[in-house]
């Protein structure tokens, strides 16, 4: 009778065994076939480009930048229009928010929470502009031989616009860098969003110069021993408009990069995967963490900046060796191999705009990722979490006047004087001061997409499906997920079920035995 | 007179034991992804899971044809005869050592309160579970490549249903193996349920001539 048992559990063992293997096994061969095609079409792609050295146009000595676009655009006919169109050249968008109707929203009139804002600050900041001589302000955006062509198509790292107003800087041998442009690479692109926020990876987290030779480790896509992908492998571009975007300046669900774009279709082995992608985006499970190489700042207070040493700013390091104090910028923290949030997003989001009046009860949302669990998908997010300035008799956020190394100019890096650098700066924005500098809490959400782990290092499932208060998901709202969510009442009345039972049997197997003995003996 | 009578067939056999065994994992597994404890691992308690529901489904198939075809889903026509007798046995009785009020036959293996139970068991219980269970599977599900919700059910009624029957199950568990101690020893009734063979009392009702021509027609309508 015991081998009957036996041979029952071993067949049932057996059976299990075999469909699990089974199922497994035909879903993992399309996946795979799908992921080794894709590794083909990038090897076709990198295919080569002219020899620019050879034109005789770009052989000669170029004094003014402007010359070299000039050059460009005498064989590149017209193609500085379609640049001149493009969102890296207006720092703005036409665009629908719900609520505010048809807005023009970008760089050149939002706010962040890092440096703020670029408005009035153009001369260090248009360093990232793809325009020479962003000062002169009416005709600048006119003008086509204002058009950087060298900002995304130069080909050596000695390209650096810090002449001031988006110029390159004077050193810069314009004809060496004018022969050798190409294809945008990892670099060109990286010069501006690496860099974003004043230094490496400080804004988005996912993006830093690590990934310029990285590996597969930090970055499946841009890895050396990865897909060693460019920037517009993803980022198609046709005419210059750039495909993609992000929503630290953006509000409307059109023109995003998806991963979908090349990984359609069922991507997963497991079916009870695919299924999960219907309200869970791919970034959420295949970005662990970010900030995988070098650290990316979560915190920025700017109510301690304009503390002087011996009259002089100063600045102090943390234990990485990454700014925590600078007295032109407040007080930093860092963090390294950061878990992301999670909020529902469906594609289109809200922006604080210059001159809204809002109160500090709770800190105030730079920009709002609209969704739910009805319209959106979970995402992985970076919250910046900051402290800036805010005129509380106006109830506005401030964007004060930062960058003129000019003393006296009333800049706050230079003269750090809140009151005079905040008047400056809100009048340049034709924006109301009353004289007076509170700062406000401030968050800003940075959707996460970049840094996809391999796949072995992808969220796993109990990291969400479970009651922790740690859980990943913990905090999102307005859904049951097995494994996190239960019925308090239902689970307090089974457990009682069961203890009452086990009582039950118990008492009555007691009483039981009781009266066998007294039959014995009686 | 008491004699060594083959009660339970192959099938039932399997079918009991298997059930068991599946139940066992389904519990044990189903709690886990209620995130009550945490051992397998939540992937893989789902994965177990699954397989096992797809496993238990396919068994509760066979357990329905063979019950039509024997005819032994007579055995579970619920009857009051006897029944206030049974549940006085199990709350008086016993404790004196009283003879079991209905006998077990070959036709008649379960005292009114188990057919009850078990009925219960078959028409209530399992449905709920099975069902929940299958919607709960494919609240969302794959089709030619595209992902479809069930938008007719939320999946927390779902999961509560589903729960609520796996408390009920746990106790029927429960109760059922300490059950099974109250055959005419400690140990018969699960004997009986591996080998197939229970000492039984003879039949004092039927006279075993009338027991051989009902068996015959059963095989006939067969």
């Amino acid at each position: 009778m015991k081998k009957n048992i036996a041979i029952v559990i071993l067949i049932n063992v057996l059976v299990v065994a075999v469909f699990h293997l089974f199922w497994e096994d035909m879903g993992a061969s399309k996946a795979e076939q799908k992921v080794s095609k894709l590794k083909e079409q990038l090897k076709k792609e990198k295919k080569s480009v002219v020899d620019h050295s050879k034109f005789e146009v770009l052989q000669q000595e170029f004094d003014r930048p402007e010359e070299v676009t000039k050059a460009c655009i005498s064989c590149h006919q017209e193609r500085h229009k379609e640049v001149m169109e493009s969102n890296h050249w207006n720092w703005e968008r036409e665009e629908y928010i719900e609520g505010r109707g048809v807005t023009y929203l970008g760089k050149k009139n939002l706010l962040n929470n890092f440096c703020i804002g670029a408005t009035g600050n153009e001369q260090a900041c248009a360093k990232c502009h793809v325009g020479y001589n962003y000062q002169k302000n009416n005709k600048f955006f006119a003008k086509e031989e204002n058009v950087d062509c060298l900002a995304c198509h130069n080909g050596s790292d000695e390209y650096v616009k810090n002449g001031g107003w988006g110029k390159p800087h004077e050193n810069v041998n314009l004809t060496e860098i004018a022969q050798g442009v190409g294809t945008p690479t990892r670099a060109n692109c990286g010069t501006c969003h690496f860099f974003s926020g004043g230094g490496n990876n400080v804004k988005h987290g996912d993006l830093e110069m690590a990934q310029l030779d990285g590996d597969r480790e930090l970055d499946v896509h841009m890895g050396l021993d990865g897909g060693d992908m460019s920037c517009t492998e993803c980022h198609t571009t046709e005419n210059h408009q750039m495909k993609g975007k992000m929503y630290s300046v953006s509000s409307e669900n059109t023109n995003r990069a998806s991963c979908e774009d090349c990984h359609s279709g069922p991507v997963h082995n497991q079916a009870m995967l695919n299924t999960h992608t219907e309200k869970i985006a791919c970034q959420t499970c295949h970005i662990p963490e970010y900030a995988k190489e070098n650290a990316t700042k979560m915190t920025w207070d700017w109510s301690t900046a304009g503390k002087l040493k011996d009259g002089k700013p100063y600045h102090t390091e943390d234990a990485d060796g990454n700014h925590d104090y600078l007295s032109i910028k407040g007080s930093f923290t860092w963090e390294k191999n950061v878990k992301p949030e999670y909020v529902f997003f469906n594609g289109t989001a809200d922006h604080y705009v210059l001159g809204d009046k809002v109160d500090t009860l709770a800190p105030i949302q730079v920009n709002t990722l609209h969704g739910s669990y009805a319209d959106g998908k979970i995402i992985p997010v970076k919250v910046h979490r900051a402290k800036q300035p805010y005129d509380p008799v106006h109830q506005i956020l401030i964007q004060p006047y930062t960058y003129n190394p000019e003393k006296g100019s009333g800049a706050f890096w230079t003269d750090f004087d809140w009151v005079k650098a905040s008047e400056i700066g809100q009048e340049k924005l034709g924006l109301p001061f009353s004289g007076e500098v509170a700062f406000a809490n401030t968050e800003m959400y940075w959707p996460l997409n970049h840094m996809i782990s391999p796949k072995e290092k992808s969220v796993s499932c109990q990291e969400c499906h479970t009651r922790s208060a740690d859980g990943r998901l913990a905090s999102l709202e307005g859904f049951y997920m097995p494994g996190r969510d239960n019925d308090n009442d239902l689970d307090t009345m089974g457990t009682w079920l069961i203890i009452l039972s086990l009582l039950g049997i118990s008492v009555h197997a007691t009483v039981r035995i009781m009266f066998y003995f007294r039959r014995q003996r009686g | 007179m008491k004699k060594q009578v083959y009660i339970y067939k192959r099938f039932e056999r399997f079918w009991h034991w298997a059930q068991a065994a599946l139940i066992t994992l389904l519990a044990f597994t189903g709690f886990e992804i209620h995130g009550s404890f945490s051992v397998l691992g939540f992937d893989n308690a789902v994965q177990v899971h699954n397989v096992s529901a797809i496993l238990l489904m396919v068994l509760i198939v066979f357990a329905i044809f063979w019950h039509f075809v024997t005819g032994e889903w007579k055995q579970y026509i619920p009857t009051y005869h006897k029944l206030l007798e049974q549940i006085r046995y199990y709350t008086y009785g016993i404790f004196h050592g009283a003879p079991h009020p209905v006998h077990k036959t070959v036709r008649r293996k379960m005292n009114p309160l188990q057919v009850i139970t078990y009925l219960g068991l078959k028409l209530v219980f399992i449905p709920v579970m099975v069902f929940s269970g299958i919607l709960y599977m494919l609240y969302r599900f794959m089709y030619e490549g595209e992902v479809y919700t069930l938008e007719w059910f939320s999946l927390d009624s779902l999961a509560f249903w589903h729960t609520l029957g796996a408390y009920l199950l746990v106790q029927f568990v429960i109760i059922h193996v300490y059950m099974t101690t109250t055959g005419v020893t400690l140990t018969e009734n699960i004997k009986a349920m591996i080998t197939g063979y229970e000492t039984l009392e003879d039949e004092h009702e039927v006279p075993s001539e009338e027991k051989v021509s009902q068996s015959k027609k059963q095989t006939v309508n067969a």
